[in-house]
């Protein structure tokens, strides 16, 4: 500051310092495009794991690591859709904008789990004619049919109402959590790193979603008939979050991954919690049966992932040369 | 059936550079707690902020326009008594 400044002599109401607003200085100084934030623009075919070394860690088998970064992609691809469906529908315009961080939040995960796994095993990535720009997690996306995808099953059935959404992203969030806090210690670096930065996303998540759940069970008659139906509904989809496949329980003994069923207690004694704090009984255990052994994880979907993937993929499909 | 509205809270965050928690808008919750995680997906979700306030908008007591004359023209003519004729040494910051 220097004395002779004019605008000493007479100061400018409307002129404030540096620390008068919190939105100064988020993007180069440029007051008027605070709202574009400090995330920095990406443009289409960036690699998201630039810089990061790929290379996948001796003695582990490429193909069954891109096949666990498929199952963690999926299941955050396909939930971050269905919370995507919400926009503009959810009770309050608060809700709305917190339903919608959470799915951008697992659209992230979403990519980086499958740039890991396309970087493991380019086998898996869908091939697509030779001028497309299309990056591989895109084409992973977009590009593979429904028997393709890994995810579980509670992430594809179709929506209920607010208390719905609730209870599943509550059972989602238990476990991907507890999965993640463990999966940050991954012998792979690249799958620690995502489960380092998923961590903090998923805590949040999971306070979301418990706490609705408590408010909902105590709230109204119709707020807790609500949650009661929801959870009748889900519970049963839940299991296939601990139930360990074969590439899992490979991935957890070669220190890459995490046994799903190492979680199962931890799982159950955080649903447990959020239950005594609702008052509510815990729902019967009967998982969802697959067929012939099979299940989300194997790729056997009900019908509502077809749908969900018409909608997420015909405009990638409609234009594969197409530059976004 | 007539839906009951929340309570309005108002919203303060303090930004990563900033020294003071700011007014940046309002929305509703059902309580306080929820008020905070509200304007945390609200209003800090472009890595505005490190610290969030709320206080229920019927708690604060404000002026009245009727009054704006009587409370606050009486210090526009005094130009004096801005700190501004003193000389601040560069190292001084926040000034």
């Amino acid at each position: 500051m220097s004395h002779d400044n004019p605008s000493h002599a007479s100061p400018d109401p409307s002129a404030v310092g540096d620390h008068e607003s919190v939105y100064d200085g988020l993007l180069g100084g440029d007051p008027s495009q605070w709202a574009f934030g400090t995330a920095t623009y990406e443009p289409q075919g960036e690699d998201p794991l630039a810089g990061v070394d790929t290379t996948v860690p001796d003695g582990v088998d490429a193909a069954a690591l891109a096949a666990y970064c498929l199952m963690l992609g999926d299941d955050a691809l396909v939930m971050s859709h269905r919370l995507s469906e919400w926009c503009s529908r959810a009770p309050d315009l608060e809700d709305d904008i917190a339903l919608a961080n959470i799915a951008l939040d697992l659209l992230g995960q979403a990519r980086l789990l499958l740039a890991r796994a396309a970087a493991a095993d380019p086998g898996v990535v869908p091939v697509l004619p030779e001028d497309s720009p299309v990056p591989d997690e895109d084409a992973l996306a977009y590009f593979r049919e429904a028997a393709e995808f890994r995810n579980v099953r509670l992430v594809e059935v179709p929506h209920g109402d607010f208390a719905h959404v609730v209870c599943r992203l509550l059972l989602f969030t238990v476990a991907r959590l507890e999965v993640f806090t463990r999966l940050a210690r991954s012998l792979d670096p690249v799958l620690a790193a995502v489960a380092a930065k998923g961590v903090k996303e998923l805590t949040y998540h999971r306070d979301y979603a418990g706490r609705w759940c408590v408010t909902l069970a105590q709230g109204t008659e119709e707020s807790r008939r609500r949650l009661l139906a929801a959870l009748e509904v889900l519970w049963p989809l839940g299991a296939e979050l601990v139930a360990p496949t074969d590439v899992e329980s490979r991935m957890a003994e070669a220190g890459v991954g995490v046994d799903p069923a190492a979680v199962a207690d931890a799982v159950d004694g955080v649903l447990d919690l959020v239950l005594a704090e609702s008052e509510l009984e815990r729902p019967a255990d009967r998982p969802l049966g697959g067929v012939n052994g099979r299940t989300g994880r194997d790729g056997l979907h009900s019908e509502a992932l077809g749908l969900v993937l018409a909608e997420m993929q015909v405009v990638a499909r409609a234009h594969p040369a197409g530059r976004w | 059936m007539t839906r009951a509205e929340w309570p309005l809270y108002e919203v303060f965050v303090r930004g990563k550079r900033g020294l003071n928690h700011v007014h940046v808008g309002s929305l509703h919750a059902a309580d306080d707690e929820m008020a905070v995680r509200h304007a945390r997906d609200v209003y800090t979700r472009r890595n505005e902020g490190v610290s969030i306030w709320v206080v229920r908008a019927d708690a604060i007591t404000a002026s009245s326009p009727d009054e704006k004359d009587p409370l606050f023209a009486p210090s526009g003519d005094k130009v004096y008594r801005h700190p501004t004729f003193y000389a601040i040494p560069d190292d001084v910051p926040h000034m």
